[in-house]
This record gives structure tokens, sequence and C-alpha cells, in this order.
């Protein structure tokens, strides 16, 4: 017999209450869904604000702090020298010493905070094409021999966004610390707040503004090949702690390479969804208790009608199945507006998230994670109608006639 | 087909007892029954007379607690829940008192549903439900639900779907008891109509007009004990009209 459309029609006909009890199931699947949605395109934020998608790259830092601001409470700084000991490793392809230092930024009378990123003078190409990965939208990147010019990040052109009130244009000034210098390019679009806002300057003139000699905020190494990361990894941090004269467990320094920053970000990530996970399944197990109430009670109320179902031929096991599937509908009704209203939420989520990061993340639709949600409510609800079921089945044909 | 005058239904030194704490209630209490093939039976008594509880036993509702019953051949009182279910589906059509309609389907699926439980193809169904909505004459009112037709109206559906699997056997229990006289005497008139397709009707009433107007025999209960068998020797010609209205 056809158990979906009787279980349909019965399901039509239920009050209030009934659908109140699926607010368990509608509230854990929703969670589920929005939180996983939301994760995943945490993680392709988070891993395009890392660079992380640049696989062959190194970073050491001084300090042992793997995200506070570079430079930021080290004692033992790196230094120049640090970076030609490094760029002597036989499997580093090359290596550079960075500076990020904010200062004052000036331009139309409108003073600004703002972080500059330093250039080391003979790495341009390397900078831009291997470690930075950047492309100029208009104007030029900086070459060899350039004095007093500068090259901003994209999100410094839009005069109604840059906070300047103007365009900045390639061929204007701006003051740097007090200091004119002349842009000449734009970059284009990054995703990623570290380049977008940010003033790429030469090394050396960087050092000027801010008086820095040989100090550097952290070292980027290239390694000649995927392969040789974990040999790299270990020769620098060997090297590393030879020339700061630490042991081993003791460093200063860290050495981060990008598998285990991604790491970092899904560990935590993946605590995040643990968490919820763990609050999801309180509600849809309260969701369930729900359905095997009104399930229950609806074994009671329809007492009659499964004293008429059997006087007419219905066997023990067609009235069980009537109730089980039944009670699979109330749980699949309860995931498909979860699961709706789960998609709604993620989906403003990941516009928050472009919006605030200045990011272009696509919605990361998961079909997979919406066909075993649903596939996983109607199953919830089917199992919490086991026993409601069982009762309606061992009725007496007679006794439930009389109601 | 069995032929008329086969004995279809046998009660045999039948007893159904209800243990209530320390008391026992002998609601029947040793009754023999014999139904042939083909006529119309009513089994009479005053309310408590153990008659309900006769018909339930005879439909292989419930099961005796002593005897043996043999319905269509078939010994039903050692048949398990689910063999039964499907003796009842196929051999047995009820009609009730309230008439017992499921109220969240219409009247088309309420009488498609005794075969929906014998899986039934579609095809089939949909021609035999069309056939048996003109013969209670309620193909305007296939698509209502049972709150929106009458009581009469309500009555004939259940009989269209006592009739779904054409069972040879229609078990009637007091099926005029909530109708007013005429629509009551429309419905009796279908029962006889069926009785004179070949039907074995077995009826439970309390009113002896009915009884003596329709039965070819009727057993008269008390206290759970055949008291008297009275039959009908020549069988009444009242005129068989078509029922309509209500």
């Amino acid at each position: 017999m056809n158990y979906f459309r009787f279980a349909f029609r019965n399901l039509r006909k239920k009050g209030v209450r009934s659908w109140l009890t699926l607010l368990g199931i509608f509230i854990g699947i929703l969670a589920v869904v929005s939180l996983i949605t939301l994760g995943n395109a945490m993680k392709v934020a988070v891993t395009s604000q890392f660079g992380a998608e640049n696989t062959e790259i190194i970073t050491i830092q001084a300090g042992g702090l793997q995200y506070g601001p570079p430079g930021s409470f080290v004692t033992n700084p790196l230094i120049t020298e640090d970076v030609e000991a490094i760029n002597k490793i036989s499997s580093v392809e090359f290596a550079v010493g960075r500076n990020i230092k904010t200062g004052k930024l000036e331009y139309n009378d409108i003073l600004g905070i703002g972080s500059a990123i330093s250039i080391p003078e003979g790495y341009e190409k390397e900078i831009y094409e291997v470690i930075d990965d950047i492309e100029v939208e208009y104007g030029r990147l900086l070459e060899s021999g350039d004095s007093g010019k500068v090259l901003l990040g994209h999100n410094f052109l839009d005069g109604e966004t840059n906070g300047f009130e103007k365009d900045i244009v390639p061929g204007r000034t701006v003051l740097i610390n007090d200091e004119n210098f002349a842009v000449v390019g734009i970059l284009k679009k990054k995703g990623s707040l570290l380049v977008d806002w940010t003033v790429y300057i030469y090394e050396d003139e960087l050092n000027d503004l801010v008086g820095n000699e040989d100090t550097v905020d952290f070292i980027e190494a290239k390694i000649k090949s995927k392969d040789l990361m974990d040999k790299a990894e270990e020769e620098i941090e060997k090297l590393m702690r030879q020339r700061r004269d630490v042991d081993v467990g003791n460093e200063d320094f860290s050495v981060t390479t990008p598998e285990a920053t991604l790491e970092t970000v899904n560990s935590v990530l993946g605590a995040i969804q643990a968490f919820v996970i763990i609050i999801a399944s309180i509600s849809i197990f309260v969701g369930s208790i729900g359905i095997v109430n009104t399930m229950t009670t609806s074994v009671l109320e329809r007492t009659k009608e499964i004293g008429i179902m059997k006087s007419i031929g219905a066997t023990n096991s067609q009235i069980f199945s009537q109730f089980f599937i039944e009670s699979g509908f109330l749980g699949l009704i309860g995931g498909i507006f979860g699961v709706l209203f789960g998609i709604l939420i993620g989906y403003a989520g990941t516009l928050a998230i472009n919006n605030w990061l200045g990011s272009d993340i696509g919605f990361q639709f998961d079909y997979i994670l919406i066909l075993f949600t649903l596939m996983g409510s109607f199953l919830i609800g089917a199992v919490a109608g086991i026993t409601p079921a069982m009762q309606a089945a061992k009725k007496n044909p007679v006794e439930a006639l009389h109601g | 087909m069995k032929k008329k005058g086969e004995k279809i239904i046998i009660l045999k030194n039948v007893s159904k007892y209800y243990y209530m704490g320390e008391n026992v209630v002998k609601a029947v209490d040793g009754i023999d029954i014999t139904v042939k093939k083909g006529s119309f039976v009513a089994v009479m008594g005053p309310s408590g007379s153990g008659k309900s509880t006769a018909m339930n036993l005879v439909g292989s509702l419930d099961v005796p607690t002593y005897g043996h019953i043999f319905l269509d051949g078939e010994n039903i009182s050692e048949m398990d829940e689910s063999d039964l279910a499907q003796l009842r589906g196929k051999h047995v059509g009820f009609i009730f008192q309230q008439f017992n309609l499921i109220p969240t389907l219409t009247v088309k699926e309420n009488i498609m549903l005794p075969m929906s439980l014998q899986d039934i193809d579609e095809y089939e169904k949909e021609k035999r439900v069309m056939e048996l909505l003109k013969k209670v004459d309620l193909l305007d009112r296939a698509k209502h639900y049972p709150n929106q037709i009458s009581g009469g109206q309500q009555q004939r559906v259940a009989i269209a779907r006592a009739l779904a699997n054409d069972p040879p056997v229609i078990l009637a229990d007091e099926p005029t008891g909530n109708l007013d006289t005429h629509t009551g005497e429309i419905v009796m008139d279908v029962l006889k109509s069926l009785n004179d397709e070949g039907k074995t009707i077995v009826m439970v009433t309390h009113s002896p007009e009915l009884a003596k107007e329709y039965a070819d025999i009727v057993y008269w209960l008390k206290d759970g004990k055949i008291e008297k068998i009275t039959t009908k020797r020549s069988k009444s010609m009242k005129k068989v009209g078509k029922w309509k209205g209500d």
C-alpha cells in the first residue's frame, strides 16, 4: 500500500502543537547546515588571507609567536645576516627579509594610519611573482632604481572607501611619515587585507622612515621543490637555533610552513564545528523526543482508526509501517525547513564574511551535506517513531475499535 | 465459488471469557452457529447478551477462549494475528453502527483502502472503486471527506468499503442503529440486494422487526448462550428499490 501518501494525509491534519515539536529537529539541522556552510567559507577565506595556497614558502619569525603582529614584543629580532645565512641553505631557492611597519599616511589633507611592507632591492620579481603573487591594475610595479616611489594596494584606489575622500591614482603624491612619495601603481584586488590595504615600498626607504637598521620582521624562504619542504624546515630550524644559541624546545623563533598554517586554521575551525555539532546533536535529540511524544499522542488519538484498519485487513506490520513512515516524515519536514533556513543563514554569513574581509568567496553549497542531512532527519523521525508504531501495531482490534 | 447451501461459517462450542480480576465474564458461553452460504442470518439479543462478541469472533477480529471457528473452510481459532488480518481482508467485509470511516481519507480512498492493504494494482483498484461508487450511488461524492456527507451516505461508503475485496461474507453490527427509519430502510435494502447477489450476511441487531423482515434464520442470544433459533420458511418478497436521497 502507499504508506507515503497516507502519511502525508495524516500530517496535513496535524495541529500546531505537533509542528511545534519539530522545532528541535529544525534548530539542530539549521545549526548543522549553516555552520558547516559557513565553516567551509571561513576555510576558503582564511586560506587566501594567509596566502597558504603558496605551498613552497616557509616563513620565519622571531619570538615564537605564530600570529602576533610581526615585530611586536620581540626582544631578539631577526637580522639581515639571518637572511643571508638562510639563503646559503642548499634546499632554499632564495630568502628575503621583510618588514611591516605602521606609520602616518596623509593624502588630500587627511591624515590616516597605514601599514607598509618592504621590498628588498634586487628581489622585485621574486616578491611580485612568487612570494606575494601580485599584479598591477593601474600604472606600474616598483622597478630597480625607483626612489621616493610607492605601490599601493587596491583598497586605496576608490575615494569613497579609502578614507581620503579622493581617488588615489598613479602619479599622485602621498605623505608617509611626512615624506613625499609618488604613487607609481595600484595593485589588482587580492582578497587579502594584508595586500589590499598595504603600501609597498623599497626596504631602504622604509628603514629610513622608521629608523630601522638591520632587523627584519620576518623572513620568507622559497624552497626549491615541494618534496624538500620537510628537509628545508628542519635545516632552517637547525641553523636558526645555532645562530641564536638556543636548544631544541626553547626556540625563540618560529618556522611556519603553509601546511602548518592550514592545519592550525583547520584545527580551530574543526573545534568550532565540533562544538556546534554537539549543540546540534542535543537539539536534535530533544527534537526526537518531541517526535516520540507527538507520535505516542497520535497513536492514542487514532486508536479507533487502528481498529478500523485492522478490521478491514491491515496486518500488524502494515500498521507499524504506517506510523513508522509518518514519523519519518515528521522528521523530514523539520529537516527540510532546517536545511532551507540553514542555507539562507550560510548564504547571508558568506556575504558578511566577504563584506568584512573584502574577499570574494563563492557560497559553499554542499549537496552531499544536504542530501545526508535530509536522509538523516527522516531516519531520526522514523527511529523516534519505532516505539509508538509498535504500540499501534500491537493493539487488539476489538478494544481498538471501541476507542 | 462455493455452491449456495454450503456451510461457510461454523462455530463449534465457542466460548469467549474475559477475566477481570477474580471475576470471569462469560461474554459468549458455548454457542454453536452454522451459517450457510448465501443466507441472511440475524443475531438478536439485548445489550450484554454477547451478540457483538459473537460477531467479532465470526469476523476473526477476536479469537475464542474455547472452541473452534471455521470461516470458509479455514480454522481461524488457530491462526496468528497476521494471518487473521489477511483472512479478514479477503473473506469478510465489516459494516459498523458507527460507520467507522477514516476521517482523513476521501470517500474514494476509504473504499480503496482494503484493496491497498491487499496490494491490488492501481488499475484494478481504480476500476473496482468506480464500480462500487456506482453501486452505492455515490459517484458524485467520491472526493468528499466523511464529515462532508450525511450519515446514510457514510454508511453506504462503509458498505462499498466492505465489498472492496469482494468477500463472500458481510458482517453488519447494528448497521441501522445510527440512522433514521427511512435511511435505515435504504441501507437494509442494500444489504438485501447483496444477499440476493449471493453474499452471506450476518447482522447483529436488537430490532426484532428488522430480523423478522430480512433474515432467513435468527439466533436469539441471552447471557452468552443461544436462547432460541427461529427460521423463516418463505423468503420475504419485499421489493428492492434503488436507494437514493437521504
